[in-house]
């Protein structure tokens, strides 16, 4: 058995014989993209596992682990993993987590040590946990962010964004029922190792593409619903009551903006922080280079997305970043930041109105630049039609849902003029008295 | 299809009641029905539908079902949906002419539609109140019907500040005001004031309600001094406030309206889908039952018997005997003792509201009863009237309640560690070390599930709250409702009676669910064995079997309840007053009881910036007593002693810093959040550059009122919330130009990896920026700065001020380097008040509360004056800011990156290794980040076994729970100090 190594600070390391002998858990976020990675870290001699639990128990496990004003997404993603660890499923003493690390003002920053206190308190302290994060932040012998395999991570966030938009796009239409997320399995099973090689990745984005513009679909007008927020809530399921399940029984067109804008956000604000306060610069330098390579990547997609003009294509970062402006500053950049704002003003002006903006409840960013910046947008888009949707343990999902039902509503009013009404004068009988005797 | 050419069908379900309309090809109303469900909605639809037969059979008409309780019925039924607010949506743009507004209050939903301007539709968010189940949750609490409640408000002479964003501090709003004597008409009016705050601030969220306005549902059709409020407060008059006939049937109306896009159907086949329509349970998630057979049932009884006290009967009793009063919030409970601890008399009722009325007519009794036999040789009094009733009726002694309630339980487990009580309003745990209170949890700011929760269910469904409780017992599969707060769990109760299950399984998951929020969300355990060996559970609500039930099984373990669970507080008061070994009670004689008399007067107290509401009581005609206050100044009895406290000094010192004319013009800070530290700085920067200085003053609840309407997200913390305020302040006053910048990066201290901001701070004058429109009419400037880099902050603010204002870089230099020392000197004299404070705590052997919170909670309208009422029980008062601890990185399991924040965690840790320092942690509700100091300082305080007591604070202005919390802490470092003493004299 691998022994149990401690930095100088007295964090449990993940050892090179660890990596050898344990299962590394890690939760999920996005299908997709997440099942992708699971496939790369493998490849990386890690034997990941990829948490796909959804059980209420997650959520108990949760509520007991970490304090219950914490985000949801922290109690999710920590009751996900004492769950699993109390499943009978696992050696714990083979075991490691995997957690992402975004580092930031935000609390989420935090969910690293919360976890460690929540295995602390079960008496599971010797469980490594492993730091996920490009920022170089508490380094494992057992586990190495290399350059490597930072590009092929990156090749599979862009599959993943690519699979995802598509899908999103053919699924509510096609006239076979599931042919796109087959397509989706396919695919994910044939990305192989080699694919995530930068030099491949336009041509296999091409034969992906085009696989999907195979798809035989049936172009009804439908309600087109984009979906923004706290990133966990935004795309996990299990943070979101199956959100995208829900809008597909609602007859909608789901649009959900990808994951590469938010790992180009997270490089960007570095940038920002030296243009701002002149401080970090070299931190600032190296995020440059990230940026530049990200950007590089998504402009591939979207220059193949461009040969298919039957898809929506999403815009480049700069451009979106360029629609915060006059709302937010991009100097804010705790959580989500000004992304989130811009993401909405994004989805407008490509003709998507319809907007679900969901957050934790009481998720602090989402105050300023979620529910904030409302009001704002509905007085320069009136059009637009924008619910804000809080997730919490407590939530229930029918309130949830018919808050949304009321956002479907106004849209599909608005898309169906035949349901205009001309003002008739009523006509009354009885008297409330009557009415209220009856109560 | 000829659309019009049929009659058109309306069910409306909502929380409680089922409305059913009938429309005739021409639209006009044929027939209307409106009754309450009880929760049998499918029964009672099919019943209201039953009398449409003549109208509707050999007919065919077209039908949809809309409502809160709808979803389920359309779906099982396949009948088509509409969402309410959409329904009404419908009805509004057909019935109505030229309406901006549409405000309409249901049982439990309340919404706010803008039909002109940009449409827009909204409903109340999952944390809300002000909707009809909140009054009648309100009525209930006056002891008056809806009716009552009603006419009362018209006669009101003045309007308090009662919470309205929820139910439940709503209640602790009220409560006091009851418990002081305040009219009750006055009361009525405050909640319907708090309702139309909520509509405000809660629905409208930033937009104005304003143009003709219409109001819709049931309480605005039947509460006329509702209405009334609704029409003074938003300033309409007889044109432009609209109340329509047949309002409450607006969403049925709607709901016939859409259906004209369906299928027609006939009276048999929509009766006979109804009928056969299976509520789908598939979804419903059960738990086991709490009794599996009679025998267990009855084991579990004969177990519980044991823990009873013997009584003994007054009139055959002669000897001493004790009283103890408990004056709860909504009851009150007396228990008479004998010497040995016998129960002569006891009393358990609510109070009604008049919580003196109903001890004098008990204590009338009681000494009646004992006559010349028997002497009363000691009185104890405890709970929140405790101050009132021991000034008016001479009681001996008045307690916290935790020792009362650990006097009562050790008497039927002397080992007793772990105390849980559950009353009608609150819930009070306490952990017990050494016979000391160790910790103490109370349910506060947000949500309750106590005893009266589950009668409100009981009512609600139509049964008693014995009967309902019986019902849950041998329910077969308790549904499982989770652990959550009120406002929440009516609708986890809504989906699962949509979901087909029955009465008592709802009755047994409610009991359960009371348990799992007391244990997971109250306690907060992670194990059952950190609630102790030796547990006792009392309160009324433990009476009921299935939640002592569900306790158990949920803790896996045994625990005591008395029989006399409800009358602990009482009983432990009266065993405190047995040993306090007096012989005499001074207690009111039956012939002065008889005279007694008792009037009250509601009065504002001026002598500071917490303007308490004080309640002027007189007893008899001469004798006052004040209550309500939070020092004793308006009592004429301070000046024996001002002990040092930070918080006040704090204030007044920024408070000093007024405004110097100058040729730059005027420039208006907020005084909010980090404002509250960086005064100083930005204060001398303009200042020195020639701007006159304004800051936007002391918040004050009016303040608060007068910004409300702007506020986007409903639950952003206090402080923040009270910024919109400011901002209409200083555009009150005529100002400008505005200047209050974000700060992602606080200043730095070196006291941790890093010194951000939380995102609230950082970013809030950009929230303030798009959601105020009056500050589009002036110059409002929200730059970003990060003070702690100094030269890159002086080149950026140069450049800035150039830019801005044409200001000389070289002047800008010079201004800066003004500010920066400005700033450090202000902070070396909060350090050197420290020194004094501590010192002066030495010399006169004061103990000291590190009050530890933030910055901005200086605002004596955040605080709400708890400084003063630590300092009025003796302790003197620091700030966690008034010791410098630059340079100290405390090693904590958590990131500790917040500069404000590391401050607690250097505090704590200073407070393990000062004998005499405490610390009581201040956090608003809705702080995210708190969520993660709180569970650090309090490790860090335990694992120098020193206690932690923590205070939320929110817009309530009560400080009951506050109260009980400082006193017992108080009385622990007591104790405490007596077992050390005690140890160091052997």
């Amino acid at each position: 058995m691998a022994k149990l190594e401690y930095d100088e600070s007295g964090r449990l390391l993940f050892t090179k014989e660890m990596k050898e002998e344990y299962t590394v858990l890690f939760p999920m976020m996005l299908p997709i993209h997440f099942t992708l990675l699971e496939k790369i870290l493998r490849n990386h001699g890690l034997k990941a596992e990829l948490l796909k639990t959804t059980h209420p128990q997650i959520v108990n496990y949760g509520l007991q682990n970490v304090h219950n004003d914490t985000c949801y997404p922290a109690l999710l993603v920590i009751g996900q993993f004492m769950d699993a660890l109390n499943s009978g499923k696992y050696d714990l003493h083979k075991t490691a987590l995997m957690i992402t690390q975004t580092g930031g003002g935000c609390r989420a920053s935090n969910y690293i040590h919360l976890l460690r206190k929540a295995l602390k308190k079960n008496n599971l302290d010797f469980v490594p946990v492993i730091s996920f994060n490009i920022a170089g932040m508490e380094k494992n012998p057992g586990f190495k962010m290399s350059l490597g395999l930072i590009s092929e991570m990156a090749s599979a966030v862009i599959y993943g964004d690519l699979l995802m938009l598509l899908s999103n796009q053919t699924r509510p239409y096609e006239i076979h029922k599931g042919e796109s997320d087959a397509l989706i399995e396919e695919w994910v099973e044939k990305l192989t190792h080699e694919s995530m090689n930068a030099l491949r990745l336009k041509k296999n984005l091409y034969k992906i593409a085009e696989s999907f513009s195979k798809i035989r679909i049936k172009k009804v007008d439908k309600v087109k619903v984009g979906v923004v927020g706290e990133i966990f809530i935004k795309y996990a399921p299990l943070g979101n009551n199956n959100l995208e399940d829900f809008l597909r029984k609602e007859d909608c067109e789901t649009v959900v903006p990808g994951l590469l804008d938010f790992v180009i956000f997270m490089c960007d604000h570095h940038i920002d922080d030296v243009k701002f306060y002149h401080i970090r610069l070299m931190k600032g330098f190296a995020s440059k280079l990230m940026k530049k390579l990200f950007t590089h990547l998504q402009n591939q997609m979207i220059s193949v997305l461009k040969q298919f003009p039957q898809f929506r294509c999403p815009a480049p970062f700069d451009e979106i970043k360029s629609y915060a402006g006059g709302y937010v500053s991009s100097g804010n950049k705790m959580g989500e930041g000004w992304l989130l704002t811009a993401e909405m003003l994004e989805l407008i002006h490509s003709g998507v109105e319809n907007i679900v903006c969901t957050q934790p409840f009481g998720c602090l960013p989402n105050h300023i630049v979620g529910k904030g910046m409302i009001r704002k947008i509905r007085e320069q888009h009136p059009q637009s039609n924008i619910v804000a949707i809080d997730y919490d343990p407590g939530a229930t999902k029918i309130n949830q849902e018919n808050r949304i039902k009321l956002m479907l509503s106004m849209a599909k009013e608005k898309a169906d003029s035949a349901l205009r009404f001309e003002y008739v004068e009523p006509y009354f009988s009885g008297d409330t008295d009557e009415i209220r005797a009856a109560q | 299809m000829n659309h019009t050419g049929s009659y058109l069908v309306g069910i409306d379900i909502g929380s409680t009641t089922v409305k059913v309309v009938v429309l005739d090809e021409n639209k006009h109303l044929l027939f209307k029905q409106y009754e309450r469900h009880h929760s049998k909605v499918r029964e009672k639809t099919l019943e209201i539908l039953r009398q449409t037969e003549e109208l509707l059979k050999n007919r065919p008409f077209r039908v949809s079902i809309s409502g809160s309780a709808g979803l389920g019925v359309s779906q099982s039924a396949k009948i088509q949906f509409v969402q309410e607010v959409f329904a009404t949506k419908i009805a509004c743009d057909r019935l109505l002419r030229d309406i901006d507004v549409v405000v309409e209050l249901g049982g439990e939903d309340a919404k706010i539609l803008f039909l002109t301007g940009g449409n827009e539709e909204r409903m109340n968010g999952s944390c809300a109140g002000g909707t009809g189940a909140f009054i009648d949750q309100m009525a209930s609490l006056l002891s008056m019907t809806v009716e009552e409640l009603d006419n009362l408000s018209f006669s009101h002479k003045q309007i308090y500040n009662i919470a309205s964003r929820c139910g439940v501090f709503a209640k602790s709003d009220i409560q006091p005001l009851l418990n002081q004597g305040a009219n009750k008409a006055d009361i009525a009016a405050s909640i319907y004031q708090a309702i139309v705050n909520q509509t405000i601030a809660g629905l409208a969220q930033g937009r104005e309600i304003k143009g003709k306005v219409a109001f819709l549902g049931g309480p605005l059709t039947f509460l006329y001094g509702l209405r009334q409020r609704f029409v003074e407060v938003l300033r309409l008059d007889e044109k432009h406030a609209v109340f329509p006939e047949n309002a409450q049937f607006f969403v049925a109306i709607g709901a016939a309206l859409d259906s004209m896009r369906d299928e027609a159907t006939t009276y048999e086949d929509l009766i006979g889908r109804l009928l056969h329509a299976e509520s789908h349970s598939g979804s419903i998630s059960t738990l086991p039952p709490l009794f599996e057979t009679q025998q267990d049932y009855d084991d579990f009884t004969a177990r519980h018997h044991e823990n009873h006290v013997e009584t003994v009967d007054i009139s055959a009793y002669s000897g001493g005997a004790y009283l103890g009063i408990d004056a709860g919030s909504t009851t009150t409970k007396i228990a008479l003792i004998t010497e040995e601890g016998e129960l002569l008399f006891s009393y358990y009722a609510s109070n009604f509201g008049q919580p003196l009325e109903v001890v004098k007519e008990q204590l009338g009794k009681l000494l009646a009863l004992c006559g010349e036999r028997i002497t009363i040789k000691g009185s104890a009094v405890t709970g929140y009237g405790e101050e009132l009733l021991k000034n008016a009726y001479h009681i001996d002694i008045g307690i916290v309640e935790t020792t009362a309630h650990y006097y009562a339980a050790r008497h039927f487990n002397p080992d007793v560690d772990f105390i849980l009580d559950i009353g009608g309003q609150d819930m009070k745990c306490f952990k017990l070390k050494n016979g000391i209170v160790d910790s103490i949890m109370l349910n506060e700011a947000c949500s309750s599930g106590c005893g009266s929760f589950i009668e409100t269910f009981a009512v609600a469904l139509g049964y008693g709250i014995a009967d309902f409780a019986k019902l849950g017992l041998f329910a077969k599969n308790p549904v499982n409702l989770g652990s959550r707060c009120t406002v929440f769990m009516n609708s986890s109760v809504k989906q699962a009676q949509k979901d087909g299950a029955g009465v008592d399984d709802i009755s047994a998951g409610l009991a359960i669910s009371v348990i799992k929020n007391a244990v997971y969300k109250v306690i907060r355990a992670r194990s059952i064995e950190e609630l102790g060996e030796h547990i006792v559970v009392q309160g009324g609500t433990f009476l009921n079997d299935a939640i002592l039930r569900a306790f158990e099984l949920e803790i896996g373990k045994d625990v005591t309840r008395p029989t006399i669970a409800g009358l602990m507080g009482a009983y432990g008061a009266a065993l405190y007053a047995r040993e306090a070994g007096l012989e005499r009670s001074a207690l009111i004689s039956a012939e002065e009881l008889e005279r007694f008399t008792h009037t009250s007067k509601m009065a504002e107290c001026g002598l500071c910036t917490n303007h308490c509401k004080l309640t002027i009581n007189t007893f008899n005609g001469k004798h006052k007593f004040i209550t309500g206050n939070r020092c004793e100044r308006p009592t004429g009895k301070a000046g024996k002693e001002q002990l040092p406290n930070a918080y006040t000094y704090k204030l007044e010192k920024l408070l000093s810093y007024q405004p110097v004319k100058g040729k730059r013009g005027r420039i208006g800070l907020p005084l909010g959040l980090n404002m509250y530290e960086n005064l100083p700085f930005w204060y001398t920067l303009f200042t020195t550059l020639g701007f006159e200085v304004e800051t936007s003053g002391i918040s004050s609840r009016n303040m608060y009122v007068k910004g409300q309407h702007t506020i986007p997200s409903d639950t952003v913390c206090y402080p923040a919330k009270m910024l919109h305020g400011h901002i209409e302040e200083l555009l009150e006053k005529g100002i400008q130009t505005i200047f209050y910048p974000c700060m992602p990066y606080n200043f730095n201290e070196e006291t941790g990896d890093n010194h951000y901001n939380c995102p609230v701070v950082a970013y809030y004058p950009e929230l303030l920026s798009a959601n105020i429109t009056a500050l589009k009419d002036v110059r409002f400037l929200n730059p970003y700065f990060a003070p702690h880099a100094r030269k890159a902050f002086t080149k950026k603010i140069g450049q800035y001020l150039l830019e801005q204002f044409g200001i000389p870089v070289k002047e800008t230099r010079a201004a800066v380097d003004n500010a920066y020392d400005a700033f450090v000197a202000y902070k070396e004299d909060i350090f050197r008040f420290g020194d004094q404070a501590l010192q002066y705590a030495k010399e006169h052997g004061k103990e000291v509360i590190i009050l530890a919170g933030r910055p901005y909670h200086v605002d004596p309208e955040i605080n709400h004056g708890i400084d003063k009422l630590i300092t009025s029980l003796g302790l003197v008062v620091i700030s966690e800011d008034c010791i410098d601890f630059a340079g100290h990185r405390k090693k904590v399991d958590v990131l500790n990156q917040w500069t404000y924040h590391s401050r607690l965690y250097n505090a704590a840790e200073y407070v393990t290794q000062h004998e005499h320092i405490h610390l009581v942690q201040l956090v608003s509700f809705g702080c995210g980040l708190d969520a993660i100091t709180t569970d650090e300082v309090k490790n860090i305080l335990e694992s120098g076994s020193r206690f932690y007591t923590q205070i939320k604070i929110d817009e309530i202005n009560n400080l009951g729970a506050t109260k009980i919390r400082l006193r017992s802490l108080v009385e622990a470092i007591h104790t405490t100090q007596e077992q050390k003493d005690r140890v160091s004299v052997q």
